[in-house]
């Protein structure tokens, strides 16, 4: 593939594009796709069909996610010829489109006229306020044609990387862009790519982090899902900068649609030379292999993730040594997220400091959340880093539903806490979040109403980490399973004062023994709910009330607290 | 003109407990410490056997890192500054071993290696004179199906030196890790009986390497059996010899 190659590919796809006269979008990522919109799809396309003259010029597709997931199914109606005309030409967005709506979309589209029950506002703060640069292909193009990627932009960050750039112009622009690992951790992005391309070694790899664990979040799935070679360019982007040739996506196997878009990206990658030996005719190979987690938590972890890919149990090891140093096979490895990488392609295209003069002082760019819980708009979002809370849960996600009052927003999930009330002006960065008592993470954003029991969110988050834990070290083995005993006494209202000393005891021991981040972090939840609400864990006593004699809510009800998800 | 390269650095030195001592490079915390008469606590940890890193007991303080690290799994480096004994690091500890034995059924009155125990005497040692976490009491049973030996879940405390002694000594690969959390087991092949296992070659490496009565000889009675561990390092040291 030259330059010149791509060029001609994606202007020939804009030209196809721009003689579609009216195109329905139909959202088929796994929110939308289990209720059946690609069934919906089918309908419309076999529907168009059978109009025959009257549906004229009328095509469907099958796009990425469009975010707002509790409003599914989505369908967009857009008119790409006089868009590249220039002429007005307003899009209709569909919400809750059933089988039944199908003939009645496409009949509209094709008479130029809308479904009014269906749409979906747009000029709405959920869309407007939103930054999208992981996300900005999401929805808008077929995630399974590697043209209509290449047609948005696609590959010519890696194009230009292997033409223009030397490995080091790479490191530098992502080096100054501040990016930082979305993982959870924060580290550093270019740090750690330079790391990696500062050891010597006779091989090196490139791990995709696709393991998406926390629960609740499902940011890294519609990335994959939506936009799956995105991925592709940035981790080829990473192997050509620290000088790997051979790379790894290590995706979870309950994640069964973005495997097979991976597969099928990789394939048409290959294809167009994208992948393989000797790309743009420079000396660099690259190929990335696909692996399947078979669902435990701690596989996220990177040193566990690396047993796993090597084939041994997936356990984590002591670090130092840093995967960065020592890893897949004993080789420098470069482990990053999804979303990460994703971020790569963009930095290429639009340079380190365009990211750098998004967000904060030392928080750059975008964040992609999943808002859940108890919140009018619940689906994906991405913003600025920075944008306070109040502005995500009540601007964006339009507050709490049933005319419910805000008590707390988890983030950072099982490794995270929660934020109460009189902080919610707070901004969205990782220094802040910290200091708040919680994290980051990988973007999961929980939203509690006031029926939620705090004791009961703690609870939750310890049993998921007890099943979780792999066993290997004792103070997340016993501790866990120690710590969320204590927490289910205090929930059925059993517990003495001792038993909560013991509780708080066991939360230092727990986070200062551990050997790896899921032991560390496990008392996250617990410590951060006793630091704004340790009135409801009084209150949980035998015969205890809370400080303001408030009642604290019944666990029995279960209100308020997130789902039992089950992986 | 080429660069000259620097010469391979051959000694470091650091200091540990206020002590500068001298190091090779390659060498753990644990190993510098013992060298200088220092011995950490731990358990997982055996000469001979590869590192696993997991009881936790070896924790020390770094000068400079908000971690505590693991003294038998971290490198030294030069200058490093290391405290292996404080309140805080002798407490933490006494909680570890607490949490062993509350965790599964250790009656050392009736067990056969009582008075011969790397968990009694580790306990003695870092003053747990009682458990202040509440005893999890769980149902685990008893192997007993191996003509000789004998696996007891109640007194395991997961270190794992057996499936490493199993694997990497005697290449048998009979024992391995099932579960998960505090779910966690020592299995034999598949999960079977020991006794029907086709891999076992008998050798009982990991009945003398296990610190606690969870892999005994049977035909002991209570505070009979006694485990010897030498074998292990001067084994690893004529194997590297005859390489
Ligand atoms: C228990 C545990 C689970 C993790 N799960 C994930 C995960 O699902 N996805 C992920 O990207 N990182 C996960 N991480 C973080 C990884 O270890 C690693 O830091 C990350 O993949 C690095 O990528 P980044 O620098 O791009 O964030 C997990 C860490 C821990 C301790
Ligand atoms: S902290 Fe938990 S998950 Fe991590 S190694 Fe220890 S037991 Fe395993
Ligand atoms: S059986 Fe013995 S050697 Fe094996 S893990 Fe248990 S305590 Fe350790
Ligand atoms: S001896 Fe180091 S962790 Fe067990």
């Amino acid at each position: 593939m030259t330059p010149e190659e791509l060029i001609q590919i994606a202007e020939e796809r804009r030209g196809q594009q721009a003689a579609v006269g009216k195109r329905i979008n139909v959202c088929a990522a796994a929110s939308c796709m289990s209720r059946h919109s690609d069934k919906i799809a089918e309908e419309m396309s076999s529907h168009a069909e059978s109009l025959g003259d009257k549906a004229e010029g009328v095509e469907v597709r099958c796009v990425g996610c469009m975010g707002l997931c509790s409003a599914g199914p989505l369908v967009e109606v857009d008119h790409p010829a006089d868009e590249a005309a220039g002429n007005d030409a307003p899009k209709t967005m569909y919400r809750g489109v059933s089988m039944d709506d199908a003939d009645r979309i496409v009949e509209a589209a094709a008479g130029g006229t809308t479904v009014e029950q269906l749409v979906q506002p747009t000029d709405i703060p959920y869309f407007s306020r939103q930054k999208r640069i992981v996300t900005e292909n999401s929805g808008y193009i077929d995630p399974e044609s590697i043209e209509d990627y290449i047609a948005a932009d696609g590959y010519s960050g890696l194009v230009t990387a292997l033409t223009e750039m030397s490995p080091n112009d790479v490191l530098h622009e992502v080096t100054i862009s501040g990016l930082r690992g979305r993982g959870g951790g924060g580290f550093p992005t270019g740090l750690k790519w330079s790391t990696v391309a500062k050891t010597d070694a006779d091989k090196k790899y490139v791990v995709c982090n696709a393991d998406e664990g926390d629960p609740g979040a499902f940011m890294d799935r519609a990335v994959l899902e939506s936009d799956p070679h995105r991925i592709i360019e940035g981790m080829t982007i990473a192997g050509y900068a620290v000088g790997a040739s051979k790379a790894y996506i290590y995706v979870r196997a309950e994640y069964p649609l973005a495997i097979a878009r991976l597969k099928k990206a990789i394939r048409q990658a290959q294809k167009y030379e994208l992948l393989g030996t000797n790309l743009c005719d420079t000396p660099f190979n690259f190929e990335i292999e696909l692996r399947l987690g078979a669902g435990a938590f701690v596989c996220g972890e990177e040193t566990a993730l690396i047993a796993s890919i090597e084939g041994r149990r997936g356990v984590p090891r002591p670090r130092p040594p840093f995967p960065a140093s020592y890893g897949l096979y004993g080789k420098p490895t470069l482990i990053n997220n999804v979303e990460t990488l994703a971020t790569i392609p963009w930095i290429v295209r639009n340079g380190g400091d365009a990211l750098a003069s998004i967000g904060t002082a030392k928080s750059k760019g975008t964040k992609v959340f999943a808002l859940a819980g108890k919140i009018v708009n619940n689906g994906l979002i991405e913003v600025p880093m920075g944008i306070s809370l109040r502005e995500i849960v009540y601007d964006i996600g339009d507050g709490i539903p049933d005319g419910g009052t805000f008590k707390a927003v988890q983030t950072g999930g099982p490794s995270g806490g929660c934020v109460p009330g009189n902080l919610l002006d707070m901004p969205v960065d990782y220094e802040s979040l910290q200091e708040a008592g919680t994290i980051m993470g990988s973007g999961g954003m929980i939203i509690m109403d006031e029926a939620s029991n705090m004791v009961d969110v703690a609870r939750f988050f310890m049993e998921f980490c007890k099943d979780e834990s792999c066993g290997k070290c004792t103070p997340c083995r016993v501790g866990t399973a120690q710590m969320l005993d204590l927490l289910e006494k205090l929930c059925a209202k059993s517990a003495t004062e001792k038993d909560l000393e013991l509780l708080k005891e066991l939360c230092d021991v727990v986070k200062a023994c551990s050997l790896c981040g899921l032991g560390q972090t496990a008392p996250n939840p617990v410590l951060s709910t006793l630091r704004y609400f340790e009135d409801e864990y009084m209150g949980s006593l035998v015969g205890g009330v809370s400080g303001d004699g408030r009642p604290v809510p019944d666990v029995e009800t279960k209100a308020g607290a997130p789902d039992r998800i089950e992986r | 003109m080429a660069r000259q390269k620097l010469p391979p650095t051959q000694t470091l030195t650091m200091k540990i407990d206020d002590v500068d001592v001298t190091a090779k490079p390659g060498q753990t915390i644990k190993d510098v410490a013992r060298d200088h008469d220092i011995i950490i606590p731990g358990l997982c940890y055996l000469d001979g056997l590869s590192i696993w890193g997991g009881c936790r007991l070896c924790l020390v303080e770094v000068e400079g890192m908000n971690k505590l690290l693991a003294s038998c799994s971290t490198e030294v480096a030069e200058g490093m500054v290391v405290h292996t004994d404080s309140p805080k690091l002798r407490a933490y500890r006494k909680v570890v071993i607490e949490m062993l034995f509350a965790e599964r059924n250790h009656v050392c009155s009736v067990c056969v290696s009582n008075g011969g125990c790397e968990l009694q005497d580790m306990a003695v040692e870092l003053g747990v004179d009682h458990v202040h976490l509440p005893y999890m009491d769980p149902d685990v049973n008893l192997d007993s199906s191996n003509d000789r030996f004998r696996l007891d879940h109640n007194r395991c405390i997961m270190c794992t030196r057996c499936v490493r002694v199993c694997g990497e000594i005697e290449g048998a690969f009979t024992k391995g890790i099932g579960g998960r959390g505090i779910d966690v087991r020592i299995i034999n092949d598949l999960n079977m009986p020991w006794g029907e296992s086709q891999t076992c070659t008998s050798c009982g490496k990991c009945v003398h390497v296990c610190p606690t009565g969870a892999l005994v000889e049977k035909g002991t009675a209570a505070a009979e059996m006694d485990k010897r561990r030498a074998f292990l390092p001067y084994l690893t040291i004529m194997r590297e010899a005859q390489r």
